[in-house]
């Protein structure tokens, strides 16, 4: 077959493996010397909810122009699971490469001409140099970076330098896996002509960024909020949040001269205690978290309930993953948008913020606590798995030491001293936020929370007027919120009489989406919501504009449907860009969607909903 | 309006504790509960127990859940903040609340219902916890507010109102609480003050979970002839098997206990519980032999009273084991908690 045109740091690389074999560390070394090598790489992680034993997929986008969503084709396979070769050779795009074990010749995968077909004995190589069946299966998986390092002309002393560093409690595994990179890397480097036309090449595009996960970013902003109690009940794709809060607090909260850890980290024995847990923390004046995932949320409806109407602050991150029920928990999706914003029995809403990467995740974390004392309510961070669990190339992340919390309206004891009588749910300055106390601090600052009927001195009450006067302060309150979430993100020159909406992490697939749109002769302007309730500049930005694709992950258009809910919006002006297979939307899905119904009026185009 | 306060008018001559508070400055809101309902005389017992060791109002936080018993947060001590939760889950409020201040006193009041049906769960880890907190059962054996359906406290054979008789076993908080590693374990009846007030001020000082399962029998849909939950019932079978007596640190009292039938049990703050045994072969500090000798009276149908169990060592107290400062966690400055933009940069290092 022909030579295919140098795509030099602009293709995609997918490594389909056994779960639990390894390959994950194979998968990073990879994306951390292209990401070393200053070249912008996206890497997700499709993988099962299982142990050991079932496939799971590695996608390295390695992107000159810096585009960090799903492109939607695949140039290099690296097909290392037998069980799914047919699909996986399937999935190369013409003109890409296979990559694959050649131990066992599998004559069948030869039979696609458009692709080139490159094998690499690897289990051969591996069980010829190394003992023991576990260290064989592994360092089959080291090797195919090997073979990689070669073919993408990858440099091997940076592979040598993060080996060193992952290792560097255990030098004998730096030695044994630089022994399978060499085989790996010899191996391709006689057989194959290296490197291939797709091959990195050193740039300096990633000088001040960081890889990190959504879920750590989140974590990291806890401790920085000063959150002092985690409570949480382990749940897919959520945990590695609370883990990682965990790792952090264990490095920066142990007091060096006692040797006390100035937080607490209670696994609870459900979410509903969790929550719980949550909330009688903030109550008692403590900054207090917890992260779950949609059945989590489920399961803390009741207790949201509570805190909305008791006016109790809690931080909650949503890691959300694929729906309904159980659905596919190492799957995303953006699927509790309206779970969440009205978790819950009676009229009730929350404020929710949606951060589109780990870097928001970041300030949104400390923005959440700020949010939840000011409005003394729960903020529930929306994110999902793509987010929470991928490694996303992000600016570095950077704190001001001029920050303090804003604990919001706290009467301390000189301001109880100094009051004849408080009153917890009078609305004293017109802003529907009344004031708290805390337990302990003064007589006068007692009261009595309920999540009961309450009048708006605090009492118990089946008064029709009473109990009015308080829910109706709640709504002036929701409305008060619109001026403190997170404003959207607005692009373009707003004179586009098409637009995007979307939310979270389609955010990347969208500007991609829209640099190609663009370059087919079609200008339109975007808004991501980054806030619940919508701000004003929401409503503007929706009226300003006749036709608004709402790009979103799930099938029932949960975005589109807040808009229509709580926005002026004329709802048939909105049209859904629906992406829910469980793998993070690509670009293409978007270019396709919008370009098909924008030029040619194919309003049924797979997944498009109008 | 259907909340009712209570006139606060304290007559000069009424006593006054180490505080200068009178007994009425630990009262609530007008009980809006049945007229002779057991759970009043448990309010009442709190509040006097309360004054009696000089509680600071503010330093008492009063938690609950749903029902009955859950409301009478609101009938004691109005100057400590209360929180009504929902239904089942006050043990969570309370750890949360606990781990945030370690300093204050918890006292949670809950039902058979709210702990041992709907709140079973969180009721077994809050022990499992030792979050140092007082949890009070009102134990009633019959859903009150919903018009009487048998609760998970029922005794086989006992008899609703309307006829039908109660086939499934109880769950029993107390033999659950010793199964389960609590500390401070005890029973009483909401008719004996004398034997109430001592265990809530012990069960206060106590250093890890206290549990107090009082009989609290419910005059409008459990007090009749063939419940085992009855007033007359209670009266009949419910025996005193130990005394208990709190003594404050301050009070230097000599020793008025006999050797041998006495034991004392030091609590961290200096103060001490005295416990009398009534039963010559009874050991309350001996949690297996505990638990053995009152599943084996009840299985006699006899219910065993007092402090029933206490542990002499309380080091798995939820703070203890977690390590947390003695200044409580909601009180630690901002400079403690956040590390700093110099950190941050550190903590960036290896996601290059």
């Amino acid at each position: 077959m022909s030579a295919a045109p140098s795509r030099v740091n602009d293709f995609v690389i997918k490594i389909a493996t056994v779960n639990g074999t390894g390959s994950a560390s194979a998968n990073t070394l990879l994306m951390k010397s292209i990401f070393r090598s200053g070249i912008p790489v996206m890497g997700k992680n499709y993988f099962p909810s299982n142990i050991q034993g079932l496939p799971t997929w590695y996608e390295i986008r390695i992107s000159k122009d810096g585009y960090v969503a799903r492109s939607g084709k695949v140039d290099i396979m690296v097909a290392m699971n037998a069980e799914t070769y047919a699909r996986d050779v399937r999935d190369v795009a013409p003109g890409g490469y296979l990559i694959y074990d050649s131990t066992w010749p599998r004559p069948a995968l030869l039979k696609r001409d458009d692709v080139t077909v490159l094998g690499v004995p690897l289990a051969r190589l591996c069980n010829e140099n190394f003992k023991g069946v576990r260290t064989r299966i592994l360092m089959k998986n080291i090797c195919y970076a090997g073979v990689l390092a070669a073919l993408l002309d990858l440099d091997v002393a940076r592979i040598r330098e993060l080996l060193a560093e992952t290792y560097a409690k255990k030098p004998a595994l730096v030695e044994s896996n630089m022994q399978a990179i060499q085989l790996g890397y010899d191996y391709a480097k006689a057989n194959f002509s290296c490197p291939l036309p797709l091959c990195v090449e050193k740039m300096d595009k990633t000088s001040g960024h960081i890889m990190i996960d959504g879920n750590t970013a989140a974590a990291l902003g806890c401790v920085y909020a000063g959150a002092t109690v985690a409570a949480w009940y382990p749940i897919t794709p959520s945990t590695s949040l609370m883990d990682a809060f965990k790792n952090f607090a264990d490095k920066t909260r142990i007091d060096p001269e006692t040797g006390r850890a100035n937080f607490a980290f209670i696994q609870a024995e459900d979410e509903l205690a969790a929550i719980g847990m949550v909330l009688g923390a903030n109550w008692n004046g403590a900054r207090s978290f917890t992260a779950t995932s949609g059945p989590g949320v489920s399961l803390m409806s009741e207790f949201l309930g509570l805190a909305y109407y008791a006016e109790v602050p809690a931080v909650l991150f949503d890691v959300q993953r694929v729906g309904p029920s159980t659905g596919m928990p190492t799957r995303t999706q953006q699927c509790d948008l309206i779970s969440a914003a009205y978790a819950s029995h009676g009229d009730t809403k929350h404020v929710c913020l949606y951060p589109a990467n780990p870097e928001e995740c970041f300030y949104m974390a400390v923005q959440a606590f700020d949010l939840a004392e000011r409005l003394q309510t729960p903020v529930l961070v929306m994110l999902d798995l793509d987010i929470g669990m991928n490694d996303w190339m992000c600016r570095d992340l950077v704190w001001d030491d001029n920050y303090r919390p804003d604990r919001g309206k706290v009467l301390g004891k000189a301001e109880l001293e100094k009051i004849e009588k408080f009153y917890r749910y009078l609305d004293k300055d017109e802003d529907g936020i009344p004031y708290r106390t805390f337990p302990g601090v003064h007589p006068k600052g007692a009261y009595f929370t309920r999540g009961s009927g309450h009048t708006q001195f605090g009492t118990y009450t089946e008064d029709s007027a009473e109990y009015q006067l308080v829910l109706d302060r709640l709504l002036r309150k929701f409305a008060t919120a619109k001026r403190h979430v997170p404003r959207p993100v607005i692009e373009g020159d707003g004179k586009a009489k098409a637009a995007i909406v979307s939310i979270g992490s389609c955010d990347g697939a969208v500007r991609e989406a829209l640099d190609v749109i663009a370059s087919r002769g079609v200008h339109l302007d975007y808004m991501r919501v980054r806030g619940f309730p919508f701000s004003e500049e929401v409503e503007k930005f929706l009226a300003d504009h006749e036709i608004i694709y709402v790009v979103e992950q799930n099938r029932d258009a949960q975005l589109k449907s807040l808009l229509t809910l709580e926005t002026r919006v004329d709802k048939a002006k909105l049209r859904s860009l629906l992406h829910y297979s469980g793998l993070p939307v690509s670009s293409k899905f978007i270019v396709d969607g919008v370009l098909g119904d924008l030029l040619e009026g194919r309003r049924a185009v797979s997944g498009v909903v109008s | 309006m259907t909340f009712i306060p209570k006139p606060k008018i304290a007559h000069p001559s009424l006593p006054r504790n180490e505080l200068g508070l009178t007994r009425r400055e630990y009262e609530g809101a007008l009980s809006t509960l049945c007229a002779g309902c057991g759970h009043d005389s448990i309010t009442a017992a709190i509040i006097e127990a309360c004054w009696g060791i000089s509680m600071r109002p503010e330093n008492l936080v009063k938690l609950s859940g749903i029902g009955c018993s859950s409301k009478t947060t609101a009938y004691f001590v109005s100057g400590g903040h209360g929180f009504n939760s929902v239904h089942g889950r006050m043990p969570s409020i309370a750890m949360g609340a606990n781990a945030a201040n370690r300093d204050l006193y918890y006292i949670g009041i809950s039902g058979d219902g709210d702990s041992l049906s709907i709140g079973l769960g969180q009721f077994c880890h809050a022990i499992r916890r030792n979050v140092n907190m007082l949890y009070i059962i009102e134990n009633n054996g019959v859903y009150g507010l919903t018009k009487g359906q048998f609760s998970a406290s029922a005794d086989i054979g006992t008899k609703a109102k309307k006829g039908e008789v109660n086939q499934q076993p109880p769950i029993d908080p107390v033999l659950l609480a010793m199964n389960l590693g609590a500390g401070f374990v005890a029973r009483s009846f909401s008719g004996d003050k004398a034997q109430l007030v001592p265990l809530i001020q012990a069960g206060l000082k106590y250093p890890g979970f206290a549990l107090i399962d009082v009989l609290s029998p419910c005059v409008t849909f459990n007090d009749h002839d063939g419940s085992t939950k009855s007033y007359a019932f209670t009266r009949e079978h419910y025996e005193p098997v130990v005394e208990a007596d709190f003594v404050p640190f301050k009070k230097e009292i000599a020793t008025d206990y006999a050797a041998g039938e006495a034991v004392p049990v030091m609590l961290h703050d200096g103060s001490r519980v005295v416990l009398r045994k009534l039963a010559e072969d009874y050991d309350p500090t001996d949690e297996l032999h505990a638990h053995d000798y009152v599943q084996q009276h009840i299985a006699k149908g006899e219910y065993l009273t007092g402090l029933l169990h206490c542990r002499p060592t309380q080091d798995t107290e939820f703070h203890a084991l977690n390590r947390t400062p003695e200044l409580p966690l909601n009180q630690l400055p901002f400079e403690r908690l956040n590390p700093g933009s110099k950190q941050l940069g550190k903590l960036m290092a290896r996601y290059r």
